[in-house]
């Protein structure tokens, strides 16, 4: 049984075999694991730091952490745009990992002013806006299309490993070397520049591909017309549709937390949960994506979302209750994360993939962003099942209308 | 040159992550080498000794020196907390409890016997111990997913009531009234808790759509109403007389510390503690003592102030936070 797809020529036969993840995957997966292990550990330590080291108030904090929220959206399309325009998605992504790896160092530098502290910030986020989706492009122009779903799967999973690490490491920092800030922003740094390492040296820039003859040069135009397929459209639409009434993983956590009944220092542990649930099921979902389509398995991440809600409203439960409900929200971004990308990319024409991934993106991010707002006014002026319900019931049309635009006939 | 990068592209990279890492190591161990194993054995605190953690090395080691002086020689005790409180015997110490990071409140007897520890979300703010040593308190800052979340941060306190074991997790399960009416908002945050002699009326702050107000409740019925607008992190004096807090000399601005007489509802705003952000110990029925930076990113240190604003601020402890008066 020596079966390499190199060695089937026939196309049809080529999609019914399982073929490998190419190896371009596992390095910019273990890019984006040692990066996340870089920045969980500066998310982790930050209010600590802000608090303890900075004696910056409850207020300056609130303010901070709005600011750099908002930075990442715009970047996103710039990067997918330089990147297809340079045609080296490569070198953008390392721009956007560097920047992020310097920033890491400028903290100390910032010292104590909050507008300092906010800016360094943005920088970072910045970074990640910027090499987010030549990133991904760089995943997609270099897995066949029939196995983008495990490719991505496989990307999230390492990421979501370094996710897992990172505050983890700043806990052994702060017990065996104090609560001092160097040591975490110093290693974080050092974590960010393995990275980077991995990413000049086992990550390549796709084949050159010679513009195609009849296809537009890439341009603003360009980019812009890609909303003009109905397919993208209507696929960018659905996800901001959908994003739009998803919950932040931080809301949901609280609202779990509460509505369970669990003890209230599980909160810590949550994300944890769906974390392990999300790195395991990644790439099995890929998988299933890649087989049975990839919009169903997108849709259907939604559904089990749903399913979270369900426990929000239904409250009590304790903790076999809060077991299935990170159990879905862990499958939820299984099924929708990576997944997304995968279904996303063969609909872009290669030479406008980082841009194409860009836009659907940055629908999504915008859309989550606005939810998070607006479900924080509604917790101001509501009570929590009240809200909980409106999501609710948003919810539902928002499934109705990703189903209406994103028809069967059209799913990849 | 370039060809020769290029044709060994792998092995560089390779060399350059074994070097990145052996830098690391070097970095992490000398650190390690060099935190200061701090001077002389742990001793046990006695009344009239101020406790307080140690901001300089980073290591949170909680230290006491003799309450009438302050500059005097310090000794270590055998806690290393980011919050400390103490009073009859019972200590609080609010402090890293595992990965997260997480941290947890450590309830110890007069020996130092661990009666409890209670995990906690979020990072530790204060402490406060009943005059009884019964009733034990604690606020931590949650900031949960602060990657995804604009703003969203929030601030949870719980009580321990040594007599029962009972833990109250957060004040939002307690029915509030403000004005007179009852507080529905499920946005309200609570923080800094004083519980009085009686160890069943206490004083706290409650925050709601960007205003504070002074609570009294009552840890019974489970109950709080508004005393006054703009008044955070109450300590009640030991007569129970007079509640100090920090107070916004503008919407925006710093806090500086009040006295409030709870009986003539008179306030006095003690000039000289603007950037105070701390709840306040009462030394003695006249004097308070807080931890204040002079600058935004200098450790805190420890003043001390008369509680009637006769005197300006006396600078007790440099580099030092969460002072812990003991007495009887």
């Amino acid at each position: 049984m020596y079966l390499t797809s190199r060695s089937v020529s026939d196309p049809e036969l080529l999609s019914q075999k399982r073929g490998k993840v190419p190896p371009m995957v596992y390095a910019l997966g273990t890019v984006s694991l040692l990066t996340d292990i870089s920045a969980e550990m500066i998310t982790a330590f930050l209010p600590i730091y802000l608090l303890y080291t900075l004696q910056l108030g409850y207020v300056q904090f609130g303010l901070l952490d709005g600011l750099y929220n908002g930075a990442t959206a715009l970047l996103r399309l710039v990067g997918g745009y330089v990147a297809d325009k340079l045609r080296r998605p490569k070198l953008v992504a390392l721009a956007g990992y560097g920047t992020s790896a310097l920033a890491k160092l400028a903290f100390p530098l910032a010292g104590a002013s909050g507008l300092g502290i906010g800016g360094v910030l943005a920088v970072d986020r910045a970074g990640k806006g910027l090499r987010t989706a030549p990133r991904d492009a760089l995943i997609s122009l270099s897995t066949p299309p029939n196995r983008l779903g495990r490719a991505f799967g496989v990307h999230r999973s390492m990421d979501t490993v370094g996710a897992l690490f990172g505050p983890l490491v700043t806990f052994w920092i702060l017990r065996d070397l104090g609560s001092g800030s160097s040591p975490v922003f110093m290693v974080s740094f050092l974590f960010a520049v393995l990275g980077l390492i991995v990413l000049i040296t086992f990550v390549r820039e796709p084949a050159e591909r010679a513009p195609a003859k009849g296809k537009p040069a890439v341009s603003i135009r360009a980019c812009l017309n890609l909303l003009k397929d109905r397919r993208i459209r209507r696929m960018t639409l659905a996800a901001t549709v959908l994003g739009l009434v998803t919950l932040s993983d931080a809301f949901v956590f609280v609202i779990l937390q509460k509505s369970t009944g669990v003890p209230f220092d599980y909160l810590p542990l949550l994300p944890l949960g769906t974390a392990l649930v999300f790195l395991s099921a990644a790439v099995p979902i890929g998988w299933v994506a890649d087989r049975f389509g990839r919009w169903p398995v997108f849709f259907a991440g939604h559904v089990l979302l749903l399913g979270v809600y369900l426990v929000l409203l239904a409250g009590g439960g304790g903790a076999p209750m809060l077991v299935v409900a990170l159990l879905l929200h862990g499958l939820f971004y299984a099924a929708t994360d990576g997944v997304l990308m995968a279904y996303a990319g063969p609909l872009v024409p290669e030479e406008l993939r980082a841009s194409g991934l860009a836009v659907v993106q940055t629908g999504q991010a915008v859309a989550r962003l606005l939810s998070s707002v607006i479900f924080g006014v509604l917790l101001t002026v509501l009570t929590m099942r009240s809200a909980m319900w409106i999501v609710f019931l948003a919810f539902l049309l928002a499934l109705v209308g990703a189903a209406t635009l994103v028809g069967r006939k059209v799913t990849v | 040159m370039k060809n020769w990068l290029q044709s060994h592209r792998i092995a560089v990279g390779i060399a350059a992550m074994v070097l990145v890492v052996a830098g690391g190591g070097v970095y992490v161990v000398a650190t390690a080498a060099s935190i200061d194993k701090n001077s002389g054995p742990a001793t046990a605190a006695v009344s009239g000794d101020l406790l307080f953690v140690d901001l300089k090395d980073g290591q949170d080691q909680v230290e006491k020196v003799r309450m009438d002086t302050p500059g005097g020689p310090r000794s270590n005790t055998s806690l290393r907390c980011q919050r400390v409180y103490a009073a009859a015997g019972t200590t609080v110490c609010l402090r890293l409890a595992g990965p997260g990071p997480t941290y947890e409140a450590a309830v110890l007897d007069a020996s130092g016997n661990e009666l409890r520890a209670i995990g906690l979300a979020g990072i530790p703010t204060r402490a406060r111990v009943s005059a009884s040593g019964k009733v034990v308190s604690w606020t931590t800052f949650v900031s949960g997913d602060s990657y995804s979340v604009p703003g969203g941060f929030s601030t949870r306190t719980g009580i321990l009531d040594l007599r029962t074991g009972q833990v109250v997790d957060t004040l939002e399960g307690f029915t509030a009234t403000v004005g007179g009416e009852r507080f529905t908002t499920s946005d309200r945050n609570f923080w800094g808790v004083t519980v009085a002699t009686d160890d069943r009326t206490f004083y706290a702050t409650m925050a709601s759509q960007n205003r504070t107000w002074l609570m009294k409740g009552d840890l019974v019925t489970r109950t709080l109403q508004d005393v006054r607008q703009t008044a955070e992190c109450p300590s009640l004096s030991p007569d129970g007389t007079k509640v100090a807090y920090k107070k916004r000399t503008s919407r925006l601005g710093p806090w500086e510390l009040a006295v409030l007489d709870l009986h003539s509802d008179k306030e006095v705003t003690l000039s000289g503690t603007i950037g105070i952000d701390d709840q306040a110990a009462w030394l003695d029925e006249n004097r308070l003592a807080y931890g204040k930076s002079s600058q935004a990113g200098q450790n805190s240190a420890i003043f001390s102030v008369s509680a009637d604003g006769s005197s300006p601020p006396v600078l007790m402890i440099p580099d030092a936070a969460s002072p812990v008066p003991l007495h009887q």
